[in-house]
């Protein structure tokens, strides 16, 4: 019979094996999926590592699909931090794409409008998480749930959105207005999309880390998630800490939103997010909540996504082995994690 | 002598390197009432546990009905004829009484025999005067009503032996006559009873025989417990008489800590009721009581984590206003938790931002928002030394700390900060003496430095050995405070079990 | 306002809510009966999403639309039961463990049709079901052939309310699967086992789960498209909330939110409305989230839900 255990140590060797043993086994699980395809493993693997770091506008198109992955695996991990469950990290992306595409369409001077954008959707998400952490708080209602169904709330009031006020109404096509052209980011290398909200997502995770490790904030927040008993016993108001979570979590949801109207679309249409906001919970669980370890998660999925799309092209292995990827990864880092909380163990049974 | 219907035989129980239970043994025979005796953590409930099926015996044998059995789980225990009242009641409160009856009940068909049931109900009716309506929802049944509906169940599934778990302490004395009527009329059926409990008076009235347990073994059997002296029980359960330490006179100054007809409303757990106490400084109050009688209550309002529906609570002469950690904490009082880990320190952060935790926004934990790592490292540097705490260094997981040693950090935590009065729960639960003998003198030395200190514990002995003076706090009241000159064990013993001949 | 009385006496009008709501009730009486054993399966949009697929490969291979159904039942179940080892036996997190079954079964479902299916300018279809009236019945004006001249699952669905209704009350099964959900302590001391209990109903739910996603590819339309599912499962999760956990409450709440979605794209099809159609898609989600705030929740959810049973040794 196995039995778990309560461990109370962990060697910092494990907190790294741990993620690294979970792609390793999403990997090989589905590589069985490429071979089922009718492809040979090494060749499939192999386009999708030279579609994602083969050439320089490879590595550009990897970051920049990073990039708002990146904010959502922030969001994700700072509210997980503090037990905060937001799911809802699809929902206040869209928030803050929708407000600073509103900003960006403003006329004025381009770097005010970057400014203002970035302000715009930071204030969007913010306030989509604080639905569900009010609910929470004042309600008693599960946070998951609630922040779960407001993505679909916001994602039908984007549609109405853009199929009704904001619709072109040359085309009729559902899009909105795009922002100024002043208002486009700027991006650093030509011929590429690399913009300026990757520059912002990479500054984005050290300064978050910061705020995690090294701030009175960011203390309470953790302890408010390891023990809120404790917590409140020693003096630390675990309400105005959730609250303070949520507004930071939904704000650089927002963020993602709006590295992705400022620098690649330009423009608010419904399938803006490809599932973003849950990518970011699977990237949130791989680098343990830890703020530096987003990156290197992002980038991994990222490089699944943007590889999936080149191996499907080359060897006709459908592009959907990605989302497949972060399921089975989301998956095997929560059965991974148990070993850091329980000690296996294998007893006889009594006779 | 008819068979035992049940035998417990050098019944051996570890948890880790505690012995919860050593060589026990235990019979029931039909007809009888057992009262089982012991204080907290003297092994009753595991002993009982162990016969319902919860925990498995790491030696022994059980017999029921004269047969070895093993029983590994609660359906088995049942099948066995036993069944158990647990303290806290196992209902489903959303649910009917019927379908609580039913729930888990074997062999049913394909649909749940309700009027078969019902008979059965009338027939529990008729033989032991225990009837409830069965369309009735548990939760607007009362309490007593409440422990009425696991009687019920026991009987309902056949049990021939039925233990209860300090079944009156939840109970109002009109609940308790009503209560024992019912045990009276299962044990004239035949049925055996085991009777949990630290209550002198009642175990007098109801059991047939008594056995008392003390860390974790038999220490006494007593044949005919209405005649037998309380004083001899209480010795039996508690220990021999032990000397107090030597405690150099203090002079004492004035009321640090004190608490005027205090009053909570009703709370898990038992509430206060108009409790009135003062600590002084250069003294150190002991607070003696059976678990569950209002300390954690009483703990709470002191640390700021429950506010009273009336009566006040002052600091160093300062009332308490808003009842927060952080406010009792400002106004000089330090707190050491009962539950180390659960409300004390968090034991995934490091031992050093555990101590930290309190005061994480003031220096020298912190500098306008930022975190000093060196501040924070320094202290519990500091604090490691002074009070020798074992751990791999400040950066150790707290969790990886052993009792005595989280202990001495919560100490720690508090006392750096020269607190003017100290309240303390369960301080040396689960420590070792040579960890005892430390945070016991550092007690002596805040009493020495002129400091109150309130000692919330379990342990006669400790308490005998500390305190100037004894309160004994009974379902929510102080029910007697005895100076140290006068506190005996078997005093003290009658005023926790609510007996009170010899109150102060 | 004229347009809208026009649009809802209408015979097909009737019809189309009792087809709608089809599938929702199946999913919704899926994720009560996991919840109400303590189980949240927060993976069933994914769940219905890859039943509805290999229940249309079943059909489309073997010509046979009940196996296809069958196909989905057993998909249903099977990633139902990975949820549960994972949450039940395991205790991961339940939240986090049903948005990956999601993820994991999405990109599957996707993987796996465009494997077989390469072509997407003709799209495999398979001939969907057929409604089947019910001699008689089906002859009643106006109501006859809304209520009787539907499909063999809708009937079969119909029947499943009164089913769940008296397994989940009158039987030993449901009483002891409803105790692990109210209080698993007291159902573990009573003998009841509470893990295998709740991995029954986990499966069981994910079964009909299954069933709900091939009546979408089989009977409401008659492919596998990738938008099919597209959030009847978490309008489900909604629905249980609104239903109190309760199956005809649940079935009521089905219908109420397919009465407003039949409505909604009449109304859309006659441009009538000025509201946009978006806002009666966000309706029963705005309604939910607004009914949990307000019914005091606690009194209607299962109390042991999300919280993992651990026998623990002290």
């Amino acid at each position: 019979m196995v039995r778990l255990q309560l461990r109370n140590d962990v060697s910092p060797a494990l907190n790294f094996a741990l993620p690294l043993a979970a792609v390793a086994f999403t990997l090989v699980l589905c590589s069985s999926l490429i071979r089922i395809a009718g492809a040979s493993v090494v060749d499939a693997y192999g386009v999708m590592l030279s579609a994602a770091f083969g050439d320089t506008y490879a590595i550009t198109e990897t970051l920049v699909r990073a990039t708002p992955m990146i904010f959502t695996g922030l969001a994700v991990a700072v509210a997980f931090r503090a037990k905060f469950w937001n799911i809802g990290a699809e929902g206040q992306l869209l928030s803050g794409a929708v407000l600073s595409c509103m900003v960006g369409a403003i006329d004025m001077p381009g770097g005010i409008a970057i400014a203002l954008m970035f302000v715009a959707g930071f204030a969007g998400g913010a306030v989509t998480a604080l639905i569900p952490a009010v609910l929470r708080l004042k309600f008693k209602v599960d946070d998951v749930v609630s922040s779960l169904l407001l993505n679909s709330v916001v994602l039908y009031g984007v549609m109405a959105l853009i199929e009704g006020p904001w619709k072109d109404s040359l085309s009729g096509y559902p899009i909105s207005p795009p922002i100024q052209d002043s208002a486009n980011f700027p991006v650093f290398i030509e011929g590429t999309r690399l913009h300026l909200g990757v520059l912002a997502a990479f500054l984005a995770a050290p300064v978050v880390w910061f705020v995690i490790a090294r701030t009175v904030l960011g203390f309470k927040i953790r302890a408010t998630g390891e023990n809120p008993e404790a917590s409140r016993f020693g003096g630390i108001d675990t309400r105005r800490v959730i609250f303070t979570t949520a507004l930071l979590s939904g704000g650089l949801a927002g963020l993602a939103g709006v590295c992705q109207v400022g620098g690649v679309h330009y423009q608010v249409m419904a399938e803006i997010s490809p599932g973003y906001g849950y990518s970011g919970i699977v990237i949130a669980m791989l680098a343990r909540l830890n703020p530096l370890g987003v990156v290197p998660a992002a980038i991994f999925l990222s490089a699944v996504m943007v590889g999936a799309d080149a191996m499907s092209r080359a060897t006709g292995v459908p592009a959907f082995i990605g989302q497949v990827v972060q399921g089975v990864a989301l998956i095997s880092m929560l059965v991974a994690l148990l070993f850091t909380q329980y000690r296996v163990q294998f007893r006889k049974v009594a006779a | 002598m008819a068979t035992p219907l049940v035998e417990m035989v050098g019944i051996t129980k570890r948890f880790g390197p505690l012995l919860a239970n050593d060589h026990v043994n235990l019979s029931i025979r039909p007809g009888e009432i057992v009262g089982l005796l012991g204080e907290n953590g003297a092994g009753k409930t595991t002993l009982m546990n162990i016969l319902f099926g919860t925990y498995a015996a790491d030696e022994g044998t059980i017999r029921v009905e004269g047969k070895a059995v093993r029983i590994h789980n609660s359906a088995e225990a049942l099948a066995a004829g036993i069944g158990m009242v647990h303290q806290h009641f196992l209902l489903a409160p959303r649910l009917t009484v019927m379908e609580n009856l039913l729930v888990g009940m074997p062999r049913q068909g394909l649909a749940l025999d309700v009027a078969g049931a019902r008979r059965k109900l009338d027939d529990i009716a008729r033989e032991f005067g225990l009837k409830l309506d069965p369309e009735q929802r548990v939760s607007s049944l009362a309490v007593g009503e409440q422990q009425r509906l696991e009687i019920i169940k026991a009987l309902f599934r056949g049990a021939r032996v039925l233990i209860l778990d300090e079944p009156t302490a939840v109970l109002a004395p009109p609940d308790v006559e009503g209560l024992f009527t019912a045990l009276r009329a299962i044990a004239a059926r035949s049925l055996g009873i085991v009777f949990i409990s630290h209550k002198l008076n009642e175990v007098r009235a109801l059991t047939s025989r008594c056995v008392i347990l003390r860390h974790g073994r038999v220490s006494g059997e007593i044949a005919d417990p209405r005649s037998a002296s309380t004083r001899d029980i209480a010795e039996l359960m508690c220990g021999h008489e032990i000397k107090p330490t030597i405690r150099p006179p203090v002079i004492k100054g004035a009321e640090l800590l004190s608490f005027s007809h205090v009053s909570t409303a009703s709370h898990p757990g038992t509430a206060l009721k108009d409790v009135s106490l003062a600590v002084r400084g250069g003294e150190i109050l002991g607070l003696a009581g059976v678990s569950g009688n209002g300390q954690k209550a009483l703990a709470d309002v002191v640390s700021g984590m429950l506010r009273p529906v009336s009566g006040t609570v002052s600091i160093d002469g300062q009332e308490v206003h808003d009842f927060t950690p952080a406010e009792v904490q400002r106004l000089g009082l330090g707190r050491v938790p009962e539950d180390r880990l659960a409300s004390g320190l968090v034991s995934s952060m490091t031992l050093a931002e555990s101590m930290a935790l309190p005061r994480i926004a003031e220096a020298p934990f912190s500098h306008r928002d930022l975190l000093s790592r060196r501040g924070i490292a320094d202290f519990a540097q500091k604090q490691i030394r002074e009070f020798d705490i074992r751990c791999s260094g400040p950066n150790a997981r707290t969790g990886t700390l052993s009792g005595g040693n989280l202990q001495k950090a919560l100490l720690a935590r508090e006392l750096a900060f020269d607190p003017k009065a100290v309240i303390v729960a369960q301080p040396t639960r689960g420590l070792d003496i040579a960890a005892t003998r430390f945070v016991h003198e550092k007690f002596l030395a805040l009493r020495a430095a002129g400091r109150a200190v309130l000692v919330i514990s379990e342990d006669l002995d400790e308490l005998m050995a500390l305190s100037d003076r004894i309160a004994v706090i009974y379902e929510g009241r102080i029910v007697g405070v005895l100076v140290a000159e006068e506190a005996t064990v078997s005093r003290i013993g009658l005023l926790m079990s609510g007996a009170f001949e010899k109150a102060a | 306002m004229n347009a809208v009385l026009e649009q809802i006496f209408q015979v097909g009008f009737l019809a189309a809510i009792i087809r709608i709501a089809t599938p929702l009730t199946l999913a919704t009486l899926g994720e009560m009966i996991s919840e109400r054993s303590g189980v949240l399966n927060l993976g069933i949009e994914g769940i219905m999403l890859i039943s509805a697929m290999t229940g249309f490969m079943g059909a489309y291979y073997s010509d046979n639309l009940w196996v296809g159904v069958l196909t989905a039942a057993v998909t249903g179940a099977a990633f139902a039961a990975l949820h549960a080892t994972l949450t039940v036996f395991l205790g991961v997190s339940q939240h986090v463990c049903g948005i990956g079954i999601t993820l994991l079964c999405t990109g599957l479902a996707y993987f796996f049709f465009r494997l077989s299916f390469t072509d997407s300018s003709h799209p495999a279809t398979v001939q969907s079901f057929e409604t089947i009236p019910i001699p008689g019945l089906a002859s009643i004006p106006v109501l006859g052939p809304a209520l009787f001249n539907q499909f063999g699952l809708t009937y079969l669905t119909a029947l499943l309310v009164p089913v769940m209704a008296f397994m989940l009350y009158r039987t030993p099964w449901g009483l002891n699967l409803r105790m692990a959900g109210e209080n698993p302590r007291a159902a573990d001391a009573a003998g009841v086992n509470v893990m295998a209990t709740r991995f029954m109903a986990v499966t069981l739910g994910g079964a009909l789960m299954g069933i709900a996603g091939a009546f979408l590819t089989m009977a409401q339309f008659n492919t596998f498209t990738f938008g099919v599912i597209s959030g009847r499962g978490w309008i489900a999760i909604a629905l249980v909330v609104f239903g109190r956990w309760d199956p005809w409450r649940c079935a009521g709440a089905a219908l109420l939110f397919a009465c407003v979605d039949a409505l909604q794209l009449r109304l859309q099809a006659a441009g009538v409305s000025h509201i946009p159609y978006e806002a009666f898609l966000a309706l029963p989600f705005v309604f939910t989230i607004a009914a949990m705030a307000l019914m005091s929740r606690d009194a209607a959810a299962p109390p042991a839900l999300l919280r993992p049973f651990r026998k623990e040794e002290r």
